[in-house]
């Protein structure tokens, strides 16, 4: 093609790019500042937030400020062993700073965090160090406690000399880097987090099957049955839906207790004696029950919505063609669920992952979550940084099963609704 | 090989949802092998509830339908070998056009090479070969319908019913659809079952016509014969065009009764329901039986007045009144020798007393 009929020109005589560009150019600004709402919400509220997270978990600047002089002089010790005199005396200059601004027990927490026992030690520092004379300070802090003169709990320092750290993840999977830098596992009897990590996921696989099991059958009903009885199913399905989640679990509670309204029909039926009722409550099992109940809907209102548009003469036509009846369900009406159990499942499945409040009520020791554990970090340890790790880990788990998800189902074959 | 009269055989059946309404009232039909017979109605007359209960999806609420003498009230939809042509096709979205066509081989557990031979032929048989790996979705509406047809034939059954298969296809496509499916069923000779509500439909394709009305039968004949000959009001206002003149029979003899129309005048009509002096009685009267300006001799001769001229190329339909009938219609072939049609005018209409059918009141 020659440039010449490549260049077209509008009856005025402008290119008919140009042309093109100025009149679409209001709608574009239009769109835009209709859009303008929902990308500053979703800014403000979701991409900082994450952004923040992801910051803090790899953010390691207050003791890395706290302790200047220190982690200066630190730079020539080699961390074989026990420090020279001036590292000893810049860490009492930093400490003496902090105790006199009253931030010292921040630093107490974070170097605990990294090796424990360090709390008492430096409460001990400050108590003794008014009492402290000019010079010679190795000496005179080995002399406060035997663990200052411990070469392990000055290398511990200098872990935490640099201002960004990843220890926080390896920490969540169980590993952390030890003396020599090497990235290795935690003693067995300490490894709790890869035992979350792993219920997490099994309860959320399971909690999903459950919920397909029983949504499908449910929402096969509500598409077919004529409307003034699916009307009411429908109501049904949604009506714990609108009833507070804390309601919800505490009615499982009531229901499931060992002096509870289900053992003690089991009781009454004969099917366990009295004195030996069924645990159903502060286990998995608990939050198996409670979780299934309350992610149904999220289950059954995709596939639902997917079953509506099936049309009944398909699974007709399977059956007139010589299908039996269990053929032209699963050669016909199945597949084209696909989309829908695609959707649920998927929705489902993200919820029960990060699920918090019913793990903690009805879950007890063995029930608890990975989330329980992050809230226990935001609330009651105050790490943070620990928890914004934990988070992200979630995060990124999610996003990774959505891959996988995209890679088998596809998401464009998802419908929501 | 004789041709069984009674292939399928519908035997008192009756048929109620609520227990309340019968939807289909003591149904009685005997359809013969290789027959295309049409159940034409209006919408909830019960065509297509009689359909569904010869496919196994309804069943008799009493009675029996027999296929090859076979009862089959007890026998599942998918063991009863009926080829089914749905409304809005119902091909499986999700399959090609090839495996739509082998579902129903696959599931009789046929050989691969003998369903691809089955589809082959069955694909060419609509003009579709080359089609095998569509998807239904990127196929036109005629294409699909041909495709859904192709299917319901594939598996060799004897009988495929059609549910009102061409009521989403536009005028002309559903035309040329309506001679492709004849020509189907002339050349394989399979018994056909056609529902529809569009009376045009019904009478190009059908050897019979099952008219329907109210859940029972109104009239099962040929087409010509339906049209000519309706047995009643209902079938006569229900197939074509149809003047109306209600009025009371004065006088009843073999072939001819007299009937007193409302104004007061007489006309001469073909007795068809009516029995004796004073019965209320609807003449019927197409509207290509009444010639204006005639110079043949008929029995009926009257003056009416032009109330309104449509023009529709071939021919022109006038509006006149005649008798007290504002809305009796003319149709008058488009020739240079009936040029004195206008507004207003008065012309001669007149007809025979055999075309004029003196039907029951209702």
């Amino acid at each position: 093609m020659s440039s010449e009929t490549q260049k077209i020109l509008t009856t005025d005589g402008i290119p008919l790019e140009v042309s093109l560009k100025k009149a679409e150019k209001k709608n574009k600004i239009k769109a835009f500042l209709l859009v303008c709402p929902l990308l500053l919400f979703l800014i403000i509220t979701y991409v900082f937030p994450i952004g923040d997270m992801l910051y803090r978990s790899v953010d390691d600047r207050m003791v890395t400020n706290m302790l200047p002089k220190t982690y200066k002089a630190m730079e020539q010790w080699d961390g074989k062993d026990l420090p020279e005199e001036e590292v000893f005396e810049a860490f009492y200059l930093d400490y003496k700073k902090l105790v006199e601004e009253k931030t010292f027990g921040k630093l107490a927490t974070q170097l605990n965090f990294e090796k424990n026992g360090f709390k008492s030690i430096l409460k001990k520092l400050k108590r003794k160090m008014k009492k402290f004379e000019e010079g010679n300070y190795k000496e005179q802090i080995m002399g406060v406690h035997k663990r200052w003169a411990n070469v392990e709990y000055w290398r511990a320092l200098k872990r935490r000399a640099p201002s960004y750290t990843y220890a926080k993840y390896l920490k969540g999977i169980d590993m952390y880097e030890n003396e020599d830098g090497n990235i290795v596992q935690v003693p067995e009897d300490r490894r709790i987090h890869k035992i979350l990590w792993l219920r997490t996921l099994e309860v959320a696989l399971f909690v999903t099957i459950f919920c397909f099991l029983m949504a499908y059958p449910i929402a096969h009903l509500l598409a077919t049955l004529p409307m003034k009885y699916s009307n009411l199913l429908m109501i049904c399905v949604l009506l714990p839906f609108w009833t507070s989640l804390l309601v919800r679990t505490a009615s499982w509670m009531i229901l499931l207790q060992q002096q509870g309204i289900v053992n003690d029909f089991f009781v009454m039926i004969g099917l366990v004696s009295d004195d030996n009722r069924p645990e159903m409550m502060y286990n998995k099992t608990g939050t198996y029950v409670a979780m299934t109940q309350i992610l149904l809907p999220f289950m059954v209102l995709p596939l639902y919505s997917v079953m509506k548009t099936i049309s009944p003469s398909l699974m007709r036509a399977g059956k007139s063609l010589g299908g039996t009846p269990f053929v032209a369900f699963w050669k016909v009406y199945f597949p084209l669920t696909i989309p829908g159990i695609g959707a649920g499942c998927l929705l489902v499945f993200i919820l029960a992952i990060g699920y918090y409040i019913t793990p903690a009520l009805v879950g007890g020791a063995s029930g608890t979550l990975i989330s329980n554990q992050i809230a226990f970090h935001m609330k009651s340890t105050l790490d943070w940084s620990f928890a914004s790790a934990m988070g992200l880990m979630l995060l990124a788990g999610v996003l990774a099963i959505y891959w996988v998800y995209n890679k088998l189902v596809g998401v464009d074959n998802i419908k929501l609704g | 090989m004789s041709k069984n009269s009674e292939f399928v055989k519908f035997d008192k059946v009756d048929k109620s949802y609520d227990g309340k309404v019968l939807v289909v009232k003591d149904l009685n039909l005997d359809i013969a092998e290789g027959e295309f017979i049409t159940m034409l109605g209006p919408s909830g007359s019960g065509k297509t509830t009689c359909l569904m209960m010869l496919a196994g999806f309804e069943t008799p609420t009493n009675g029996e339908i027999y296929l090859d003498k076979n009862p089959i009230s007890n026998i599942p939809p998918h063991k009863r070998g009926i080829g089914m042509v749905f409304q809005n096709y119902a091909l499986f979205p999700h399959m090609t056009v090839y495996e739509n066509l082998a579902f129903p081989l696959r599931v009789r557990k046929m050989s691969k090479e003998d369903i691809d031979k089955k589809v082959d032929k069955a694909l060419s048989m609509v003009s579709l070969s080359g089609f095998e790996n569509r998807m239904p979705g990127q196929l036109s509406g005629g294409q699909q319908q041909r495709v859904a047809v192709a299917r319901a034939l594939v598996f060799d059954p004897a009988v495929v019913l059609m549910d009102e298969p061409l009521g989403a296809l536009d005028k002309n496509l559903r035309e040329s659809m309506q001679y492709e499916i004849k020509h189907i069923h002339e050349s394989i000779g399979v018994t056909v079952v056609y529902v529809t509500h569009d009376q045009g439909e019904a009478l190009t394709m059908s050897n019979r016509i099952a008219v329907f009305n109210d859940g029972k039968v109104q009239q099962l004949s040929s087409p010509d014969k339906l049209y000519e000959e309706p047995v009643n009001s209902f079938v006569a206002e229900f197939i074509g065009e149809n003047n109306r003149f209600s009025g009371q029979v004065t006088d009843v003899s073999k072939d001819k009764c007299k009937v007193k129309l409302d104004d007061g005048s007489e006309i001469l009509a073909n007795p068809i329901t009516v029995k004796s002096n004073g019965e209320k009685t609807i003449v019927s009267l197409r509207p290509e039986r009444a010639l204006i300006n005639t110079k043949d001799k008929m029995e009926n001769n009257f003056k009416g007045k032009i109330e309104e001229i449509i023009y529709h190329g071939d021919h022109t339909r006038v509006r006149l009144n005649l008798l007290g009938n504002k809305d009796f219609i003319l149709k008058v072939p488009n020739s240079s020798a009936n040029m004195d049609i206008k507004l207003g005018n008065q012309i001669n209409v007149s007809w025979n007393s055999f075309d004029a059918r003196a039907l029951d009141p209702k």
